[in-house]
C-alpha cells in the first residue's frame, strides 16, 4: 500500500471508531424512549404509585430525587468552591496541598457503593441523622466533590493572571481580588462543574441505598430528617423486587430519570458554550 | 524640590539571582523619572519593587530601603494594600477588566471602600477627565471597556489607576503596544499628570525618555550606571557606557 492509501485507511478507521463511540449512547437513549414514551403522562409524573407500585405514578420518587439533588448542591457547592479557591489561589507547593490533591484523586476513584457504606457509618449512625434526606445529601455531596472541585479549579485557573495583578495593584486585598475579579469570571465554569456533578448524583443508586432511599412511603417527606423515595432506587426496586411489575412502568421511570440526568448534562454544556462565546479575553 | 521616594542601597533577588544591585535613586516629587536600559537589565523589576508587586512572585527577597515620604515601604508594619493605594501602576499592555468602562474606573474606589453612589460617579468622571478620555466616551460609560481602541484602553487604565487617588504612578512601558498617535496622546497626558503626581516610567524608547522625563536613570545588568536630569544625561553623559547606549552603539 502507498502512503496515501494508508493515510486514507487510517482516516477511515479513526472516523469509524469515533462513530462507534456514539452508537451505544444513542441506542440506549432511543431504546428507553421507544419503550417508555407511551407511559409518560401528567398522571404518571404527578401521582403516587398504587396497587403495590404496579399502577399509578412516580411523584414521590421524582420529588425525592429533586430534594436530594438540591441537598447535594447545597452541600457540595461551598465545599468544592472553597477547596478549588484554596488549591488555585492560596496553596503553596507543600505537603498539605499534595495531600488535598491526593485526596481528591482518590475520592474520584472510590466505588459509589463504598460512599453508601461510608454515609451509613458516618452520617446515619455516627452523627445519628438516621436514614434521611440530610444523610443522603451529605453522601451524594461528597461523591460529587472531585468532579466539582476539578472543574472549578480549572475555571479559576483559566482567569487571566493579569486581572489579579491589576486588581492587587489597585490596592485590592487578596480576598477582594478573588471575590471581585476571579470568581465572577470563573463562575460559569464553576457552574458547569456543579451541574455535571449533580447529574451524576441524581442518577446514583448505591450511595442512597443505605442512607436515605425508601422502598415505598405512603407520605411525602416532611423534613430533612425524613426518608424519601428516589428515582434510581425506585427503578431498581420495581425492576427487581416487585413480581408482576408491568414493563411499561419500568421504562417510563427509566425515561424520566434519563431525562433528568441528560437535561442536567446538556444544560452544563450549554452554560459552557455560552460562556465561551461571551468571553472577551 | 523634594524626594517623594528615596531608594537606598536596594538589592533584589529572584531566589539566588541577584537582579538589582545596590541601587540608590532619588525620585523627585511631581516630576517624571524615566528608567532606560536594555531588556533584562532590571528596570521593570525595580519599578515593581516600588509598590511591592514583586511580593506576589514566590522566592523573591529584598534588602535595603525604599523610603516613601521618609518611611520604608519594606518595613514589617507596612500594609501592602495601603501602599498600593498610594503607589499606582499602569502596565505594558492595555489590560482593562472585561467589564464596563464605568466599572473599570470604579473598581479601585469600590474595593477600598472610598466611595459609592453619587460620590463614585464624580470620581469616575474626574478620573476619566484626568486621563483625557471623558469627552470621547462620556456617553458610553456602560459599554464594555474592550470596545475601546488600544490607545483609549491604555488611557482608561491610567484613569483606573488615578481613580484610587495615588501619589505616585508607575508606568511599565505604557506605550509599547500603542501606535505613534496614541503614544503621543499618552505622553501629553503624562506631562499633565506630572503637575499632580510623581511619575516613574520604564521605557525602551530613548526618544520617549528624552521627550517626557525630567530625570533619567540608565540601568545595566541590575546596576544603576548613571542618573541625572534628562537633558544632561542625553547631552553630556558622564559614563562611557551611557553614551554608547544612548547613541545606539551598545545595547
Amino acid at each position: 500500500m502507498s502512503r496515501q492509501q494508508i493515510n486514507r485507511l487510517a482516516t477511515a478507521l479513526i472516523t469509524g471508531v469515533a462513530i462507534l463511540v456514539v452508537v451505544p449512547i444513542v441506542l440506549v437513549i432511543l431504546f428507553v424512549i421507544y419503550n417508555g414514551i407511551g407511559t409518560i403522562s401528567w398522571e404518571f409524573i404527578s401521582a403516587p404509585p398504587t396497587n403495590g407500585m404496579r399502577e399509578g405514578g412516580i411523584w414521590p420518587a421524582l420529588l425525592g430525587t429533586i430534594f436530594l439533588t438540591f441537598g447535594t448542591a447545597i452541600i457540595s457547592f461551598p465545599l468544592a468552591i472553597g477547596a478549588a479557591i484554596y488549591l488555585s489561589e492560596y496553596a503553596a507547593d507543600n505537603r498539605m496541598t499534595r495531600m488535598v490533591r491526593l485526596a481528591i484523586v482518590n475520592l474520584a476513584g472510590i466505588p459509589s457503593i463504598v460512599y453508601g457504606l461510608f454515609g451509613l457509618g458516618a452520617f446515619v449512625l455516627f452523627m445519628q441523622f438516621g436514614t434521611s434526606i440530610l444523610a443522603g445529601s451529605l453522601t451524594l455531596g461528597i461523591l460529587t466533590l472531585p468532579v466539582v472541585i476539578s472543574t472549578a479549579e480549572e475555571a479559576i485557573a483559566s482567569v487571566p493572571q493579569q486581572f489579579r495583578t491589576v486588581s492587587l495593584s489597585l490596592g485590592a486585598t487578596r480576598w477582594q481580588t478573588i471575590r471581585h475579579q476571579v470568581l465572577p469570571h470563573a463562575l460559569p465554569g464553576i457552574l458547569t462543574g456543579i451541574i455535571l456533578g449533580l447529574g451524576r448524583a441524581a442518577g446514583e443508586t448505591a450511595p442512597i441505598l443505605f442512607t436515605v432511599a425508601a422502598f415505598y412511603l405512603p407520605d411525602l417527606p416532611h423534613s430533612i430528617f425524613d426518608q424519601t423515595m428516589a428515582l434510581p432506587y425506585h427503578l431498581y426496586v420495581i425492576s427487581t423486587q416487585v413480581p408482576g411489575m408491568p414493563l411499561s412502568i419500568q421504562y417510563g421511570t427509566a425515561l424520566v430519570l434519563l431525562l433528568i440526568v441528560l437535561s442536567l448534562t446538556l444544560s452544563a454544556t450549554f452554560v459552557r458554550t455560552s460562556m465561551r462565546r461571551r468571553r472577551e479575553w | 524640590m523634594e524626594n517623594k521616594i528615596d531608594v537606598r542601597d536596594f538589592n533584589f533577588y529572584y531566589s539566588s539571582f541577584h537582579a538589582l544591585k545596590g541601587l540608590t535613586i532619588p525620585i523627585r516629587e511631581r516630576q517624571i523619572t524615566a528608567l532606560i536600559g536594555p531588556s533584562g537589565c532590571g528596570k521593570s523589576t525595580f519599578l515593581r519593587s516600588l509598590n511591592r508587586m514583586n511580593d506576589t512572585i514566590a522566592g523573591t527577597s529584598a534588602t535595603g530601603e525604599v523610603l516613601l515620604d521618609g518611611k520604608n515601604i519594606y518595613a514589617p508594619d507596612v500594609d501592602v494594600t495601603d501602599l498600593r493605594n498610594r503607589v499606582g501602576m499602569v502596565f505594558q499592555r492595555p489590560n482593562p477588566f472585561p467589564q464596563s468602562i464605568y466599572d473599570n474606573v470604579a473598581f479601585g474606589p469600590r474595593v477600598t471602600g472610598r466611595a459609592s453612589g453619587r460620590a463614585l460617579d464624580v470620581i469616575v468622571e474626574e478620573s476619566l477627565e484626568g486621563a483625557g478620555l471623558w469627552g470621547e466616551i462620556k456617553h458610553r460609560l456602560r459599554d464594555s471597556a474592550l470596545s475601546l481602541n488600544p490607545g483609549q484602553q491604555q488611557r482608561l487604565c491610567i484613569a483606573r489607576a488615578i481613580a484610587v487617588k495615588p501619589e505616585v504612578i508607575l508606568m511599565d512601558e505604557p506605550c509599547s503596544a500603542l501606535d505613534p498617535v496614541a503614544t503621543l496622546k499618552v505622553e501629553e497626558l503624562m506631562r499633565v499628570l506630572a503637575k499632580e503626581y510623581t511619575i516613574v516610567i520604564v521605557t525602551h524608547n530613548m526618544q520617549q525618555a528624552a521627550r517626557v522625563s525630567d530625570f533619567t536613570g540608565f540601568f545595566w545588568l541590575g546596576e544603576l550606571v548613571e542618573f541625572g536630569p534628562t537633558t544632561q544625561l542625553f547631552s553630556t553623559p558622564q559614563q562611557e557606557l551611557t553614551e554608547s547606549y544612548i547613541t545606539g552603539r551598545r545595547g
